[in-house]
Order: C-alpha cells, then structure tokens, then sequence
C-alpha cells in the first residue's frame, strides 16, 4: 500500500505530509525549549543578584562558544546548499555539503566535550550553582538535538541518497525537511550563546 | 517552498545571509566587551540574536515564502511562547508588588 501525500501536495494543506510534520514537531520543541528558557528568566530573577557572580565563577570560555556559533551558522549553510545541489539534481555536491553540515555538526559537539571536561575538572558541575544547573541542562539537551541531527543528516547523505535515482523529489523533499530541524537547532543556539555566555 | 524558485538566486541570498550572520555574531561578542549596564547590554545582545534568528528563519527555513497553514501554526505557537515567557516575568512582578504592599503595611504599624 502506497502512502499518499509523502511527495505531492495534500489538497486541503497545499504542503506534503512530511512538511506538515515537521513543521508541527518544531512547534513542539519551540515549547520545550521555551519552559526552559523561561526557567531560566525565573531562576535569573529570583537569584538576588547572585547570577553575575555564579556566571563569573562558572568561567565559560567565551573565544571557544564563538568558535562554536560560527561553526553551527556555517553548518547551516552547508545544509540549504545540499538542498539546493538536490533541486539542481547533482548529487555528488549534494553528498559533499550533506558530509560537511555532519562534520560540522560533529566539531561543535567536539569543541563542546572541551568546554565540559575543563568544566568537570574545575569541579563545576550541574549541582554546584544554579547557574550551572540551567547551563547543563539547556546546553546538553542542545547537543542531544546536534546528535539527532547529525544522524538524521548522515543517514540521508549515505545510504538513505540511493533513492535519488528513483524519487530524486522524496529525497529533496526529505532533505529539506531535516534542514528545517537543523536550522532549528542553529537558531536555538544563536539564543543560547549570548544568554549563557555574555549577558 | 513554492515549487518554482530560482536556486542560483536563492544560493545568492544564502551566502549573504551566511555573511550578515557572522558579522551578528561579531557584533554580539563586540557588545559583550561595551562598558554598559546589565539592561542595556540585555538589550543590545537579544535584539542581535533576534535579528539573527529572523535571517535564518527566513531565509534558512523559507519561512518568506511559505504557505498560510504554516504562518497560523507558528502564530499560535508564538502566542503560547509569549505567555510562557511571560509567566515568570508576571510572577517577579507580583512578587515585588506583594512585597511593596507589606513594607508599607509594616510601617503603616
């Protein structure tokens, strides 16, 4: 049985399902994130006044963070041009800025394991000051998202592209689909990095 | 996205995007270094991250050309984002109005 709307439009939305989809999934997490966002504007404000000495003494490594965003706003581009080599029907370049948002992906998240050891051997850890509780929490689940996004990529530049030669439009479609999710997770950090870092 | 777009204008409009992003994320990191007070400095970095998050929503996600359905979907679910934010905010306020009302009660006494 042929499941029906996955490419063409469905006529009382105009979009395919799989962009409904994801479009509604990314609802749900701009209301996961925001709990915790305003989690954090609770704890900031309840904090007497203790916050810049807590963010002070939790010592985050500003140089490294912007290498971080930059490294993420960079893995975005690569993403929309992999969709957009998909919508000129070459796939080789597809493949090479599908790998290259991936790799990417994967320096934030290495850059990320120095920011945490230097932070664990300093003895900072999520307990030790609220402070650092709502960094851990709100940067972690951030890079369970890279994670998840770095799969859902790499299972599309690799084996999932062999569908190219036979529905090239499932594939673009699907592409851009998990473009949406990891732009959505470069926006969240383009939040995350002033919040936590500079303000 | 509609169907028909102009990809080599769109790449375009990418790389420019890319551009005004990093030039973002200098001027935030620039903003960090101004000697400002904590409000101003608020101020200046989420407007920089809010100009920098609209780009990418935009642009990035095509969200300027998009159907309607999604626009509503996202309507409502920035309606509920503004009275999530605003739950705290409201409770400070409450908080800090209490306890004006109990130091003036107290010296009322």
């Amino acid at each position: 049985m042929e499941i029906p709307y996955t490419v063409e439009a469905h006529p009382e939305t105009g979009l395919n399902n799989g962009k409904i989809g994801i479009w509604l999934f990314l609802t749900s997490e701009v209301m996961l994130f925001g709990a915790l966002f305003a989690t954090f504007i609770m704890l900031r404000i309840g904090s007497d006044g203790n916050w810049a000495a807590m963010q002070a003494e939790a010592e985050l490594n500003i140089p490294l963070a912007t290498v971080n965003t930059a490294v993420l706003i960079a893995s975005s581009l690569t993403m929309v041009m992999a969709w957009a080599s998909l919508m000129r029907g070459q796939l080789g370049r597809f493949k090479v800025f599908g790998w290259l948002t991936v790799g990417c992906g994967g320096i934030f998240l290495v850059i990320k394991y120095f920011e945490y050891t230097a932070k664990f051997e300093h003895h900072h850890y999520p307990e030790s000051s609220t402070f650092l509780a709502i960094y851990f929490a709100m940067t972690g689940l951030h890079a369970l998202h890279v994670i998840g996004g770095m799969a859902w990529n790499a299972y599309f530049t690799g084996p999932g592209s062999k569908v190219f030669h036979t529905n090239r439009q499932w594939l673009t479609d699907r592409v851009e689909h998990s473009g949406l999710f990891w732009h959505f997770v470069d926006l969240v950090w383009i939040f995350l990095f002033p919040v936590f870092y500079l303000l | 996205m509609s169907e028909h777009v102009d990809i080599d204008k769109q790449v375009r409009i990418y790389f420019m995007v890319f551009g005004a992003l990093m030039v973002g994320t200098a001027a935030t990191v620039g903003a960090y270094y101004l000697e400002v007070s904590v409000p101003v400095a608020l101020t200046i970095g989420l407007f920089i991250a809010s100009v920098k998050a609209s780009l990418v929503a935009c642009f990035f996600m095509h969200l300027i050309d998009e159907k309607k359905i999604i626009y509503w979907t996202l309507a409502l679910t920035v309606a509920f984002f503004i009275a999530l934010m605003a739950l705290p905010i409201l409770t400070s306020v409450t908080d800090q109005v209490g306890d004006f009302a109990e130091v003036e009660a107290h010296e009322a006494h």
